[in-house]
C-alpha cells in the first residue's frame, strides 16, 4: 500500500499514529492491511428542558423543586420532578423540596465519560427527602470516600453562577 | 482444570423428564444454527458488515440444507449509531449478506439489544409471519477512545438529570450495589455491629470479596472458550487489587468494550426437523422494563416467584435501586410460559448479563435462583460455579446451577448488539452437547443439559429479556 501512510501492527500504535498524522495502516497477523483515518464529529444541540424547565430555573434561584401528583388519594411526591404521575397518570404540580436529606446510596467515581475525566474523583449520591417517594441523584462534595455512608445527613448548595445544568446543585455533609 | 468426564446422568435422573411444553404464544420455534466471531478489543480489519457476515457464515455451516433462499427475513441489532458512525447500518448488513429484498428491521434496546433481537426473530416465526428468520447483531466499540465510548453508553441515561453528573454507567451500578450491600449485608450478617459506619465498611468489604469470587469464576471459565476476549486465572486478591473504577467496583468486576458479531437462525417445527438433527426449542420468552432514572424506582412490593411468599419480604422496599424489577418481570413471564416453577432445579444453566459482578449477584435474586438477600450466600456456597474446577476457594455446591459457564460478559466481552445473541449461541451449543466441537475443548460442556436460560439487560435495569431454551430432540 501507499508508502505515505505509516504501517502499524498493534491497534494501540494505530491510535497513536492517528493522533499524530490522522492516518495509519493496520497490518494484522495474516498480513491484511486496513487503512484507518480520523473522522471528527461534533454537534451543538438546541436542547429544550421543556416541561422540566422550572427545575433548572429554580436551581438558579437557589430552590430545589420536586413535583406532586394533583389527584386526590394519590398525591405521590417526586424528588426528581415528573410532569405526570407514574402511578395514576395525573398531572403533577411543582413543590419545593427540603434543602436537606439523607444519603440513600453513594459512590466515588475515579473515572467518567471523556468530558468528566478532569473532575475525578467525584462522589455521586442518591438523596432521599422526608415526605417524598422518589430520590434525587446529585454530586456530593466536601467529603471523601471513608466519610461517606448510607443515612448520612446532607444539605444542598447552589452554584451562584448557574450553568443551567443539574450540576448547579450539589450536596455537602450537613453541618 | 482437567477435561471433564463424559456426561453424567445423575442430576437429570433426579428430576422428572423434561416435557416439550408447547408455547402458549403462537407456533413452536426452534433454534437450528448459531455463529459468533471472536470478541476482541478491536477488529480494525473488519467493518461491521464483514463481522456479521463471518458470524452468519459460521451459523450456516451448522445447517448444510439451509440455503440463503430458505431464509424468509431478518432482524438485525446494534445498540449505538454513535459507535457505528453510520446510521441505518442494519440496512448495510442486510445488503452485504445478499438478503435483499427480503424483509428486515433493526432492533435496539440498550444493553438488551441482542436479547431483544433473539426474541424479535422468535416472534417473527411464532406469529407465522416467517418460517425461517435470521437474527444477527454486532457492535464496533473500538471506533472511539474508551472514555468517549463510556460517554456514548451514558447517553443512554436521562440527559437532563443523570448524564451531566459524570456520564458514567459504572457509577450508576456502584450506587446500586452499595444499596444492595446495605440492604442485605449491613442489615443481614452485620446487623449486630452497633457502629453504623463500621458496619457499612465491613459489609462493603464482604460484598467486594464475594463479587470478586464471581469475577474469578467468569474469567476462569473463559479459559476454555476460544471466543472469549479476556480469559484468565485470577485470585480474589487480584480482583480486589485491580484499579478502582467507581467504589466499590474494580476493573476486574466490570466488562469491557468489544468488537464482535453473533447470529442465530430460528425456524418453525417442520423446517427444524429438515435442517437439524439437534434442534433446540425456545419454550419461554419474557421481558420487563423499569424507569429510566434510578431515582424514580418505586419502593413497593416484590412480585413473587412461585415458591416465594409475601412473608419472605415483609420489610423490603422493592425494587428501590438495589434490585432489577425488569429482570424479575422478564423471569416470571418466561418461566410461566415454559412451565418452570423452581428455576434453581429446573434450569441446568444460565447465561446471564454480568456487565458487572454486582449485577450477576443481583440477577440471581431477580431470577429466583435464590431469594432476595441470599445472592451473596449463593456465591459462597458455590451454586453458580462449575463442578470439578479449582477456583482457588471452596465451592461446595458447585454444579447446582452453573451461571455463565462461557465466561459471561466479564470475560467474553460485551459488543452490545451481539451480546444477547452470543448467549443464545453458547446456550444452543450447550444444549446440543456440541461445546467440545465448537470450543475445541470439552471442559465447559455441562453433563447432558436439558434446559437453559439466557438473560439480556439494558441500562441500569431499564429493560431485561429472558428466553428459555430446551433440547428439542430425543
Ligand atoms: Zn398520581
Amino acid at each position: 500500500m501507499s508508502a505515505q501512510v505509516p504501517v502499524k501492527t498493534h491497534f494501540r500504535e494505530v491510535q497513536e499514529e492517528l493522533d499524530r498524522s490522522g492516518r495509519a495502516i493496520f497490518r494484522d497477523k495474516d498480513g491484511n492491511e486496513s487503512l484507518v483515518i480520523r473522522f471528527p464529529y461534533s454537534i451543538q444541540y438546541i436542547h429544550s428542558y421543556a416541561e422540566d424547565s422550572p427545575f433548572f430555573l429554580g436551581l438558579a434561584d437557589g430552590k430545589l423543586k420536586g413535583s406532586r401528583c394533583t389527584k386526590k388519594g394519590c398525591r405521590f411526591a417526586y424528588a426528581t420532578p415528573r410532569g405526570h404521575c407514574m402511578v395514576c397518570g395525573s398531572a403533577t404540580e411543582w413543590v419545593d423540596l427540603p434543602l436537606s436529606g439523607k444519603v440513600h446510596s453513594w459512590t466515588t467515581c475515579h473515572f467518567g465519560s471523556e468530558a468528566f475525566l478532569k473532575e475525578t474523583p467525584y462522589n455521586l449520591a442518591m438523596v432521599e427527602f422526608e415526605g417524598f417517594g422518589s430520590l434525587l441523584l446529585v454530586r456530593l462534595k466536601d467529603a471523601i470516600e471513608p466519610e461517606l455512608y448510607v443515612g448520612m445527613p446532607v444539605e444542598a448548595r447552589f452554584n451562584p453562577d448557574p450553568k443551567y445544568l443539574v450540576t448547579d446543585v450539589w450536596f455537602v455533609p450537613k453541618r | 482444570m482437567p477435561p471433564r468426564s463424559p456426561p453424567a446422568r445423575s442430576r437429570a435422573a433426579k428430576r422428572p423428564p423434561t416435557r416439550l411444553t408447547p408455547p402458549s404464544k403462537g407456533r413452536r420455534v426452534y433454534m437450528v444454527a448459531g455463529g459468533v466471531t471472536k470478541f476482541a478489543k478491536a477488529h480494525p480489519e473488519m467493518d461491521f458488515r464483514l463481522m456479521v457476515k463471518r458470524a452468519y457464515d459460521a451459523a450456516l455451516r451448522d445447517v448444510p440444507n439451509l440455503t440463503k433462499d430458505r431464509i424468509d427475513g431478518t432482524r438485525i441489532s446494534y445498540f449505538s449509531d454513535h459507535f457505528s458512525r453510520q446510521l441505518k447500518a442494519a440496512s448495510m448488513v442486510q445488503d452485504y449478506l445478499g438478503l435483499n429484498p427480503k424483509g428486515s428491521v433493526r432492533i435496539e434496546w440498550g444493553g438488551a439489544t441482542g436479547g431483544e433481537c433473539f426474541q424479535a426473530a422468535y416472534e417473527a416465526v411464532a406469529s407465522g409471519r416467517m418460517d425461517v428468520c435470521l437474527g444477527a447483531g454486532y457492535e464496533t466499540m473500538s471506533r472511539v477512545a474508551t472514555w468517549k465510548g463510556n460517554e456514548f453508553i451514558a447517553l443512554a441515561s436521562d440527559t437532563n438529570f443523570d448524564f451531566p453528573l459524570g456520564g458514567f454507567y459504572t457509577g450508576y451500578y456502584a450506587l446500586m450495589v452499595v444499596r444492595h450491600i446495605y440492604e442485605y449485608l449491613r442489615l443481614g450478617r452485620f446487623a449486630h455491629v452497633k457502629d453504623e459506619r463500621e458496619a457499612q465498611r465491613l459489609a462493603i468489604a464482604e460484598g467486594s470479596r464475594i463479587m470478586s469470587m464471581v469475577s474469578v469464576k467468569n474469567h476462569l471459565n473463559a479459559l476454555h472458550n476460544p471466543y472469549a476476549q479476556y480469559p484468565k486465572r485470577l485470585t480474589v486478591a487480584d480482583v480486589l487489587a485491580s484499579e478502582m473504577i467507581s467504589y466499590p467496583l474494580t476493573r476486574e468486576q466490570i466488562c469491557t468494550m468489544s468488537d464482535g458479531a453473533a447470529a442465530v437462525i430460528l425456524c418453525d417445527e417442520a423446517r427444524a426437523k429438515e435442517f437439524s438433527d439437534r434442534p433446540i426449542l425456545v419454550t419461554g420468552v419474557g421481558t420487563g422494563t423499569d424507569t429510566m432514572r434510578l431515582a424514580d424506582r418505586p419502593f413497593g412490593k416484590v412480585p413473587l416467584m412461585p415458591r416465594e411468599t409475601s412473608s419472605d419480604y415483609t420489610d423490603l422496599p422493592y425494587p428501590g435501586i438495589h434490585s432489577f424489577r425488569a429482570g424479575r418481570s422478564a423471569g416470571l413471564e418466561a418461566y410461566k410460559m415454559a412451565g418452570i416453577t423452581d428455576p434453581n432445579r429446573e434450569l441446568d444453566f444460565i447465561e446471564l448479563h454480568d456487565a458487572y459482578a454486582s449485577s450477576e449477584i443481583q440477577t440471581y435474586e431477580d431470577l429466583g435462583l435464590c431469594k432476595y438477600g441470599e445472592g451473596y450466600s449463593f456465591v459462597e456456597r458455590g451454586d453458580p460455579f462449575l463442578k470439578g474446577v479449582d477456583y482457588g476457594f471452596p465451592t461446595p455446591k458447585a454444579g447446582a446451577i452453573p451461571v455463565n459457564p462461557s465466561g459471561g460478559l466479564i470475560a467474553c466481552g460485551h459488543p452490545v448488539g451481539a451480546t444477547g445473541l452470543m448467549q443464545g449461541v453458547f446456550a444452543y451449543w450447550q444444549l446440543q452437547e456440541r461445546i467440545p466441537k465448537h470450543f475445541g475443548d470439552a471442559a465447559l460442556q455441562l453433563p447432558s443439559p436439558k434446559r437453559g436460560a439466557i438473560h439480556s439487560h439494558a441500562g441500569t435495569g431499564s429493560a431485561v429479556t429472558v428466553s428459555i431454551l430446551e433440547r428439542g430432540y430425543r
